[in-house]
């Protein structure tokens, strides 16, 4: 039961060749490019809600900021895919895998760092100081400022990989319990499959949630330094 | 068994069985080749199913099955031992 836990999140392997690299690039086959004016109905539907997102969540940028809107948009349309498709039965989800969500977090938040650092030094180094702090704090909250900083890339990749494995794992561990139980009381297994349908409800939530979350802190990172 | 039409330029379903073989040899393994097979099959799917005017679910919940059969292949080792059988 142990090994069988975690065997569900190993990277892939077919015939002792690693498929990881088809699985990453297998959402970009899910959207085609819009060729026309008017398209087909799947094209059309994946037009408009990325028009919707990408209104709601770029109108506080100023117009240094709105370059990055395609960065932001790829982003999230990465990971609510990779998060979807990780709900069908036997999938893998990358990013269920530290690595790569630090590589996805460090260089986002760095170039949003490095961005305010170098245009707007002096704003950008004022953030480390609340205004308003007494005197006599102010060493103790600038180092406790820079730490949060330097802890913002960790954060946003930890926080993901924890909500998509932690949810994986939960599925995994009721769907087992249903399975077990209905041999011993199938009242007991009923009650457990409700739960199972809920939480699986709940993970639709979360893989598009997380999508958001992680979309959204980037731009707010964005929005400080520009 | 002469050919009116070159055996190079006939599709699969026209080909004789005796000349399988040498169509089969015939064709373009280099990877130039097989890109342009998957992007030729790519298309075909894609305009017969996803680029109509009313297009259905059908479209894409039949890539998304293929993607979990697909999906099913690396984890049948670990599977075996879980079906209902007295003897694994």
């Amino acid at each position: 039961m142990n090994e069988n836990l975690f065997t569900s999140f190993t990277s892939p392997t077919m015939m002792g060749l690693p498929i990881v690299t088809l699985i990453i690039l297998f959402p970009s086959m899910l959207f085609p490019s819009p060729g026309r004016l008017i398209n087909n109905r799947l094209t059309s539907i994946q037009q408009w809600l990325i028009q919707l997102t990408s209104k709601q969540m770029m109108l506080i940028h100023n117009h240094k900021g709105q370059t990055w809107t395609l960065m932001l948009m790829s982003l999230i349309m990465f990971i609510g895919s990779t998060n979807l498709l990780g709900l069908l039965p036997h999938s893998f989800t990358p990013t269920t895998q530290l690595s790569m969500n630090l590589g996805m977090a460090i260089p986002l938040w760095a170039g949003t760092v490095a961005m305010g650092l170098r245009t707007k030094t002096k704003a950008s180094l004022a953030h480390f100081l609340p205004q308003g702090t007494p005197f006599p704090l102010i060493p103790m909250l600038v180092i406790i400022e820079s730490i949060s900083l330097l802890i913002q890339p960790m954060a946003l990749a930890v926080r993901l990989t924890a909500n998509i494995t932690a949810g994986h794992l939960l599925i995994h561990l009721i769907g087992g319990a249903t399975l077990a139980l209905i041999n011993i009381s199938a009242i007991t297994a009923l009650i457990t499959f409700i739960i199972l349908t809920l939480l699986t409800v709940l993970e639709f939530a979360v893989a598009l949630i997380q999508a958001y979350v992680f979309t959204l802190l980037v731009s707010l990172y964005l929005h400080d330094n520009t | 068994m002469a050919s009116v039409v070159p055996l190079k330029e006939k599709k699969l379903m026209d080909v004789k069985l005796g000349e399988l073989p040498s169509w089969i040899l015939m064709r373009d393994f280099t990877p130039k080749g097989i890109a342009g097979a998957f992007q030729r099959d790519y298309y075909r799917y894609y305009n017969k199913y996803v680029n109509v005017k009313k297009g259905g679910v059908a479209g894409i919940s039949m890539v998304l099955a293929a993607y979990v059969l697909f999906n099913y292949c690396p984890c049948y080792k670990e599977l075996k031992h879980e079906r209902l059988r007295k003897y694994h």
